[in-house]
């Protein structure tokens, strides 16, 4: 056993770094873990990055409460970590009668949920505020709460402002087991070793169930990952005509394919929501391009193929937990409690959407919860909640520009061209609070090779710089971890067994 | 430094050293090369393999030497050189903004700009490749760079998908390289780059090409583990069983390359849907008024050769721009892509212009020809005024066609000239 900790929170997802975050507040000894070389590589490197208006969620269910109080808090936190975040409304059209029928029962839901400010627009208003709409649009509800934000950003602002405030951060250490005494969790068994402790914060993702299970709770309790694959449109091609999320009417297979602005600048497409058995696919398929695609030109039939210039999946850990209120009927809340059978867990499980908007309401929930339980939490005097984000060359103006490549040079070296990404904010990913080691997790915290080249020109510069900063060979930068290489040796290095005579000749 | 020039060349790659030179030939006092990479060049110097200048030089040359050439001769005719500096912005009033690590933020004013800034390759994004999307997925160009200019290599065992000339090209250096290409698949049903590099690295080196067939899956978590090839009917949807799992380590797109024109959006230059570039009239000038624009920015060449040729004409005529502040044009008339013509450049055709020179026109077919061919360029009334035989028409080749100052009389007459390719 090698350290005493107050709390260890199993996953460095949005929520898992959250709840460091706001934990972090406390006198307490906290260790958050992540199985992968990186934050915020699971479910939250790939959604919407919609910050949902509140009028989804079934009345009294926990995403219903939690998303409603998470948007009250969207401002004051995404100010202090520097988290970008837009409140700029959104919409889900309406194209017959029916799906009129269904705007009233969401407006319905989203007054019984305390969401303010949503309207029954027509058709034509929807069409003066968005020309780019369906032009068969007979009505719109506008949710002026809905908001864009960046779950990158979020989780890594989080994660880094925990990690400011004392957090231990553990990446590429994945749980094994509970370490039990009786029913009293005394610790975690990792794949770095144990460590002891008084609480654990399940946050795992996509993997809550089987964390859970190991612990002997809610066997019954099932993760079933649903997959949702997205198409990114170019910005200088293709853009809305002012930010917003444009919904179509949900069925009952969910909210549908969106179209919506990125604070990136980009317009996003997506996604679908197809149920996989392995937690780990997140292959793109051919049938659910088609099938996004499709939905995305049916809400604004003037996007382009010719400007789609990414593609990911991402995948949704859908359970089947009932809502904690027997009165109400919803079979797929969010999971938030003490559990009874065992001494020492925070439980969270089944954190879809709105997970990623409900994150800082989980956070502040489970503050509740260990309180509730007995836990004296003194508040620390020094506890900084300011993240200050590091400069962003593109957002600058020119004289901001050139101020900053003046005091700091390596600004002024744009490696990523479309992206406009310089030197200076890799080097400040690669040394900040929780040091970028991958390709990707630089292209998480910069937004570097996202753009219409996708990495061709600025990857071998990056793999130089990533390869001098870390003090490693070229062949053991990754892209994602140990096992993603991105070379293999140097060339004229040929082993015997790759030369095969006879097909030279 | 200066802020003020007469001619401003964004890029050194073969157009825009090639501009250069033509700028200062032609009166250009103050030319600057703006170059974003450490050294002069652009994506030739990681083009080791030979096959350039053989129409310029009636030699075969490996690229960094072809580019040597030129750099050589840019410092001698004493252009400024800026490297390792980005354009950030240009406007229509050919205002230059740029960023260096030493210099700083800097704000040019040129009399004339020529865009030089080349292309980028298509991604898998572009050609929506289902699968997993592990480490080992690489442009061609990017894997070129990995091998040739940094000295790595980029996987061991490789399927290439796209028979463009830089995927077949990698195909020899890789396996020089000691790596194994298991495959270059095509979706199409014929090559997409030039024959004489099917018949030099893939047919001298055992390499298969398969045509109709594409890549259905990439495999692999972390790392690429395989890909699952499947041939497709003409509408490019898989035919079932035909699916193949080909185990490889890296996979390589060579899917097609993009006019970078990004900079030139943001000065109002406007661009052919067809071929990505700006519309450009004989001297390669733009429809914004002393932007011209150069080599695989304008179009997607198959030989370096015309695109240092279209440098030069830019060069020419955005040295003539800076010295008038205007260009002197007659009447231009429309050059329009015909029968089995994809697009021509340059999208029109001074009259004037003919007096002084020959116009080249570029363009290319739509569908291969395997026979003989004669491309025609003719006036509204279907009346000839130049035209050339030629022994084949492949998509993957541009046709060049020289319109001769003897035409000038004919052309005289014409309001639009339209280009074919027909059987002979």
């Amino acid at each position: 056993m090698t350290q005493e900790y107050d709390v260890i929170v199993i996953g460095a997802g949005v929520v898992g770094s959250m709840v460091a975050r706001f934990l972090s507040k406390y006198k307490l000894n906290i260790l958050l873990i992540e199985k992968e070389s990186d934050i915020g590589m699971g479910t939250s490197s790939a959604n919407s990055a919609a910050v949902h208006a509140g009028y989804n969620a079934v009345p009294g269910s926990n995403k219903a409460i939690l998303n409603s109080k998470a948007l009250d808090m969207w401002p004051q936190l995404s100010e202090e970590l520097g988290i970008p975040y837009e409140r700029c409304g959104d919409y889900v059209i309406a194209v017959n009668e029916k799906n009129l029928a269904v705007l009233e029962n969401l407006m319905e839901r989203g007054r019984k949920n305390g969401i303010p400010g949503m309207e029954l627009i027509s058709g034509e208003e929807m069409r003066r505020r968005e020309p780019l709409i369906r032009p068969d649009t007979i009505g719109a509800l506008w949710a002026p709460t809905g908001g864009i934000s960046d779950p990158f950003t979020a989780t890594v602002a989080a994660a880094e402002n925990a990690v400011m405030n004392g957090v231990t951060v553990m990446l590429n250490t994945a749980f094994e087991d509970f370490l039990m005494e009786g029913n009293t969790i005394t610790g975690v068994s990792t794949s770095q070793g144990d460590f002891s402790c008084r609480w654990v914060v399940n946050a795992a993702g996509l993997f809550a169930d089987e964390v859970m299970h190991k612990a002997g709770v809610r066997p019954e309790f099932v993760i079933r990952p649903r997959r949702g694959e997205y198409l990114i449109l170019d910005k200088a091609d293709f853009q809305l005509t002012q930010n917003t999320i444009l919904f179509p009417t949900p069925s009952s297979k969910g909210k549908g394919i969106l179209v919506a602005s990125t604070l990136h600048g980009n317009v996003i497409v997506g996604p679908n929501a197809n149920f996989v058995d392995d937690k780990m696919d997140k292959d793109m398929t051919r049938e659910g391009t088609e099938e996004i695609w499709s939905g995305g030109k049916k809400l604004v039939p003037s996007v382009n193929r010719k400007h789609i210039i990414a593609e990911f999946a991402g995948l949704r850990a859908t359970g089947n937990a009932p809502t904690p209120n027997p009165e109400i009927d919803y079979q797929q809340d969010f999971i938030i409690d003490i559990p009874s059978e065992v001494q020492g867990l925070v439980n969270l499980g089944g954190i879809e959407s709105p997970g990623f908007t409900a994150s800082p309401a989980i956070a502040v929930r489970v503050i509740e919860l260990l309180k509730s339980a007995g836990e004296d939490l003194i508040e620390k005097s020094d506890w900084n909640p300011i993240r200050q984000a590091p400069p962003v060359f593109r957002h600058l103006d020119k004289h901001q520009q050139a101020e900053l490549v003046a005091k700091e040079p390596a600004y002024g070296r744009i490696v990523c061209r479309c992206e406009m990404i310089t030197e200076g904010e890799i080097l400040a990913a690669i040394h900040s609070p929780i040091p970028a080691t991958t390709y990707d997790a630089i292209k998480r915290r910069t937004w570097l090779g996202t753009g219409r080249c996708q990495g061709g020109f600025d990857m071998p510069r990056v793999v130089n710089i990533l390869s001098e900063e870390l003090g490693i060979p070229p062949e053991e930068v990754t892209k994602k971890g140990d096992s993603s290489p991105l070379l293999y040796r140097r060339t004229k290095d040929v082993q015997q067994d790759h030369i095969v005579v006879e097909d030279l000749i | 430094m200066k802020s003020n020039y007469d001619v401003i060349v964004i890029g050194s790659g073969p157009g825009g050293l090639a501009a250069a030179i033509a700028a200062k030939e032609n009166g250009a006092d103050d030319v600057l090369i703006i170059e974003r990479d450490i050294e002069l060049g652009g994506i030739l110097l990681q083009c080791i393999h030979n096959g350039f200048g053989l129409q310029l030089f009636n030699e075969d040359m490996p690229g960094p030497t072809y580019a040597q050439y030129y750099i050589d001769k840019v410092k001698d005719h004493g252009v400024e050189t800026l490297m390792d500096t980005m354009v950030l912005d240009i406007s229509p009033q050919r205002e230059v903004f740029a960023i260096n690590k030493d210099l700083g933020y800097l704000d040019l004013q040129a009399k004339a700009i020529v865009l030089a800034m080349g292309c980028r390759e298509r991604t898998r994004a572009q050609i929506l490749l289902p699968g997993a999307r592990p480490a080992g997925v690489y442009t061609a160009g990017t894997a070129q760079r990995f091998v040739n200019v940094e000295g790595h290599m980029p996987g061991n065992k490789f399927v290439i998908l796209g028979s463009g000339d830089i995927g077949m090209i990698m195909a020899r250096r890789l396996t020089i390289e000691g790596a194994q290409v298991e495959r270059v698949l095509e979706i199409l049903p014929y090559l997409s780059g030039l024959t004489r590099n099917y018949v030099q690295c893939l047919l001298d080196y055992g390499i298969p090409l398969q045509k109709h067939r594409t890549v259905n899956r990439i495999i692999g978590r972390d790392r690429v583990e395989a890909i699952e090839a499947v041939t497709v009917d003409e509408k490019w949807q898989p035919v079932p069983g035909t699916k193949e799992i080909i185990p490889c380590d890296t996979l390589l797109l060579s899917v097609g390359l993009i006019p970078e024109n990004e900079l030139s959006k943001k000065a109002g230059v406007l661009l052919d849907p067809i071929t990505n570039g700006p519309f450009v009239d004989d001297r390669f000038m733009t429809n914004v008024p002393g932007i011209f624009a150069a080599g695989n920015v304008v179009q997607v060449y198959d030989l370096v050769d015309w695109v240092t040729e279209a440098g030069f004409t830019a060069g020419k005529g955005a040295a003539q721009f800076a010295l008038a502040e205007k260009l002197e044009t007659g009447e231009e008339i429309p050059l329009k892509a015909g029968e089995n013509i994809r697009y021509v450049v340059p999208h029109k055709l001074d009259k004037n212009h003919l007096a002084e020179e020959q116009v080249r026109l570029q363009m290319r077919a739509i569908t291969p020809i395997e026979e003989r061919v004669l491309v025609t360029v003719e006036d509204q009334n279907g009346e000839v005024v130049a035209k050339k035989g030629e022994p084949y028409a492949r998509p993957g080749e541009i046709i060049t066609l020289a319109i001769k100052p003897k035409a000038y009389e004919a052309v005289q007459k014409a309001t639009s000239l339209t280009v074919n390719v027909r059987k002979r």
